[in-house]
């Protein structure tokens, strides 16, 4: 069996700020307590909570705990199995060969097999799935010569790498004895889903909450310890920050409360800020330049503007420390792939000027170079105070930015249809493989209309070969190797610059243990998440 | 005004009209003018979410975060927005005039039982926040009235003032830090206790306990507003000449002031009660956010960012519904108020 080197220093990486978890270490390994009901906050409503069709964190959120994937990541071993034990790529990378777990069963008593698995593959993943239909795009059939055994046969040779690191997000099985036939896109299972995992969809109250409840004939013996999970939707930040205070919620996530709360909430006694968990869906703040502008077009003002750029400022005052610096579109937790030997431009304001100059753009009359319109991604608090540091920053070397503001509708059909921008600052997701949602945004030669891809405009010969070469090198260190190189590329010719990288945070009531033990915890399925009486 | 009634001493069988039947033209009069504001209030939610950037398809996807050409075709064939803008009206204003809501496409659920389930709580919170500024400012403001230039009208005035300045936001949060989180008297919000088991009393109560912060937030924010009503009617009426009269004939003090001060004064607050049911009904965004409940308010917003049109247009026509309802009873009680506007005056008018 394969595995990824997420390695030991992952789990260093999880630093749980809490002075009582540790000032008493040994609270920590008390035994787990089965019972209980954990409540959490959550501020969307998904239309489709099935996770094989949406493979989204604010499905997996919910949807996690009820339908698994095939195996999910792991601090220790790098991938965990769950319903798949192991799994090896051919030679020739045509197939890949699933061993699945036996005795498992769905929530309605079925048994899990092969069949389910191939049901998911071929008509869910490959047809209907957001991300799987770009992975599994070759997938050609799967044979299921027995009950536990599924071989997943391309029609081009696929790296077992890229499907191994894909196993965690987009492999989420559903019962094929229930969906068969159905019109998946209407089918009352996307939003009561079964699965085989440690919880059952109990109850939506639309505006109120989701409920899960222990699913008792669970695989893995004596879990979960929780008796129920209670999503309780809160939509205002200070009402969640309220409620973790009261008590009347155990958890919030995915940085539900202001950043700038953090501090106050964790000196509350009971209350602990906890920043892992997240390493496995960590998301980049981007400056995406538009190349249709003839300015930016030239590679020495898209340099200039690095330059002109402070990295630190942004994860000082923005990011409030919660961010790292980016050398480019991967993010150091990914060890594999992770190469820190690229061009960098350290922020020189003088050495932006001097490129602009250079670039045939001195300061006019009022000491304006250009004019540039920016569209900072509208979703979170730090892509738009991004926006803002960027107006200031370039006005600085000459270049006077005007912000446009949308809703997140607005600034999709803006950015990537009519491509009506000069800069955006974007926040795209780290997927554990390039391939996965980080290549795409240098990919050239896409149908205008394909969200949180390259619709810069930007299209070079040497990047479409590294990022054909990265889907078609069988052999991993080579492959990893192909994947250097497209860092380097990607930060010579910088189509876009990568500004930081960040993880969600989560804060959380004390008597909450297993908080952040994998690097998809809120995406995870919470199986050994219990809740501490002793408090 | 012609008294019709007293001077016909015997109804006949062609008579004017009866109390009921009046009552029936007064309503289909009504309704009848509703028609065009309901029309009006469709063509224009198409019109705005049509120049909104972005389509329902474009929402969706900046929330699952992937996606390709041909899924995101798929999905526009699946939400009926790949066809022509004149074929999209077509469809939408046919189906609203058969009284089809629809299907919303953020919900994955009919209009109509989304509206439903959240009309409940929107008109429970509404009713009880107008209710309450209204008879608080009919309090107050009577009070200020009769003690016009004196230190209470001063404080009473200068308070509601202050309230109607801030943010029903910060109020909200502000109440919610300390009545919920310092002094923990009531919940942080919701409008029921989590897996209480309560019989229909005690469950009742909850739901009142939940409303507390809530209703007061958005009643203090208006109060401003019928306190100066009340004040300033109460001042005009205090000086017409059927108080002299009354004073005059030595009607007993605190009868002149209920009866010949008070029930005119009234009028301007009842007109402005049936103004605010519109303003509240969009007020309530806010409130309904900070306090987690699921009401019209939230759900128009978020209609409007997934550019969900059945469901926006459904929200808004149920709203206008409620307005003109609301006002149909505000016309009605000026004539309990007040004789002069009786229903027969829509005759003779």
């Amino acid at each position: 069996m394969k595995k990824l080197s997420w390695g030991v220093g992952h789990g260093l990486s999880v630093v749980l700020v809490s002075s009582a978890l540790l000032a008493a270490p040994a609270l920590a390994q008390d035994a787990p307590v089965t019972g209980g009901t954990l409540v959490v906050a959550n501020d969307t409503e998904p239309r489709n909570l099935n996770p094989a069709i949406v493979a989204s964190n604010g499905v997996f959120f919910i949807s996690s705990k009820i339908v698994e994937p095939l195996a999910e990541m792991d601090y220790e071993t790098g991938l965990k199995p769950l319903l798949a034990e192991s799994w090896e790529a051919s030679e020739d990378g045509l197939s890949f060969t699933l061993n699945l777990r036996q005795g498992v069963t769905f929530s309605d008593g079925t048994p899990f097999t092969s069949a389910d698995v191939a049901f998911s593959a071929m008509q869910v993943w490959k047809e209907k799935q957001n991300i799987g239909r770009q992975i599994f795009a070759n997938l050609e059939a799967v044979d299921t010569p027995d009950d536990h055994t599924a071989v997943l046969r391309f029609s081009v040779p696929t790296p077992g790498q890229l499907i191994e690191n894909a196993l965690p997000a987009v492999t989420a099985v559903l019962p094929a004895h229930l969906l068969e036939g159905q019109d998946l896109d209407e089918a009352d299972y996307n939003t009561a889903p079964i699965g085989t995992g440690p919880f059952v969809f109990t109850e939506h109250k639309p505006g109120e909450l989701y409920r899960l409840s222990r699913n008792e004939s669970y695989w893995q013996e004596g879990l979960p310890y929780l008796d129920q999970i209670v999503y309780r939707v809160l939509p205002d930040p200070g009402a969640k920050a309220a409620a973790l205070e009261t008590g009347d919620i155990h958890l919030t996530a995915f940085s539900a409360v202001p950043l700038t709360d953090m501090e106050r909430l964790d000196a509350i006694d009971g209350i602990s800020v906890v920043t892992g968990g997240y390493e496995g869906i960590t998301y980049n703040i981007t400056l995406d330049f538009n190349h249709r502008r003839e300015e930016l077009a030239n590679p020495l003002v898209r340099q200039a503007i690095a330059h002109a750029i402070d990295q630190r400022f942004l994860i000082d005052v923005v990011f409030l420390g919660y961010a790292t610096a980016a050398t480019g579109p991967v993010p150091p937790t990914a060890e594999d792939f992770y190469t820190s030997d690229t061009a960098s431009y350290a922020f020189e304001p003088a050495r932006a000027e001097e490129l602009l100059d250079e670039a045939g753009y001195p300061r006019g009359e009022n000491g304006t170079r250009f004019s540039l319109r920016l569209r900072p991604a509208p979703w979170f608090q730090q892509t738009r105070d991004t926006g803002d540091y960027v107006r200031q920053a370039l006005a600085a070397v000459g270049i006077d930015v005007e912000i446009v503001t949308a809703d997140p509708g607005g600034h999709i059909q803006a950015v990537y249809t009519d491509h009506d921008f000069d800069l955006a600052v974007g926040s795209p997701v780290w997927r554990n493989d390039p391939a996965i949602s980080t290549t795409i945004l240098y990919q050239g030669g896409l149908a205008a209309g394909v969200p949180f891809a390259n619709q810069w405009g930007y299209d070079s010969a040497a990047m479409n070969e590294i990022i054909a070469r990265g889907i078609s090198t069988l052999d991993t260190a080579e492959r990893t190797e192909v994947y250097r190189d497209f860092q380097r590329l990607a930060q010579e010719e910088l189509p876009i610059l990568f500004l930081t990288h960040f993880t969600f945070i989560s804060v959380a009531r004390d008597e909450v243990r297993n908080v952040a033990n994998n690097p998809r915890w809120a995406t995870s399925s919470w199986a050994d998440s219990w809740i501490s009486a002793g408090q | 005004m012609t008294q019709t009634g007293p001077t016909t001493p015997e109804p006949l069988p062609d008579a004017p009209p009866s109390g009921a039947a009046r009552f029936a033209r007064f309503l289909i009069g009504r309704i009848a003018q509703a028609i065009p504001v309901l029309a009006l209030v469709a063509v224009g939610v198409f019109v705005l979410l049509e120049l909104a950037e972005g389509d329902a398809v474009d929402a969706y996807l900046a929330g699952i975060g992937a996606g390709d050409a041909a899924f995101s075709a798929e999905l526009r064939e699946r939400y009926g927005l790949g066809d022509s803008l004149g074929a999209r009206f077509l469809t939408y204003a046919t189906r609203l005039a058969q009284f089809d809501l629809g299907y919303s496409v953020a919900f994955s659920r009919d209009v109509g039982a989304v509206i439903l389930e959240r009309l409940p709580n929107t008109l429970l919170m509404m009713v009880s926040a107008i209710l309450l500024s209204a008879s608080m400012g009919v309090i107050l403001g009577g009070l200020a009235a009769l003690r016009r230039g004196g230190p209470v009208d001063a404080g009473i005035t200068l308070g509601a003032l202050i309230l109607n300045a801030t943010p029903g936001f910060w109020l909200g949060l502000l109440g919610i830090i300390l009545f919920a989180v310092k002094l923990r008297w009531l919940p942080i919000g919701g409008l029921s206790t989590l897996d209480a088991e309560y019989g229909p009393i005690s469950a009742t109560l909850d739901v009142a306990r939940h409303l507390v912060l809530p209703v007061f937030t958005l009643a203090l924010t208006y109060l401003a507003l019928y306190v100066r009503l009340m004040r300033g009617a109460m001042i005009d009426t205090g000086e017409a000449l059927w108080v002299r009269a009354a004073r005059a004939r030595g009607v007993p003090e605190r009868s002149v002031v209920l009866r010949h001060i008070g029930r005119p004064a009234l009028l301007p607050v009842v007109t402005m009660i049936g103004l605010q049911s519109g303003t509240l009904l969009g007020g309530s965004v806010v409130i309904e956010t900070v306090f987690s409940i699921p009401g019209l308010g939230s759900l128009a917003f978020e209609a409007v960012t997934q550019r969900d049109l059945p469901l926006l247009a459904g929200i808004l026509l149920a709203g206008t519904l409620l307005v003109v309802t609301v006002n149909i009873v505000v016309d009605l009680l000026y004539g309990l108020l007040d004789p002069r506007v009786r229903l027969g005056a829509w005759e003779t008018a």
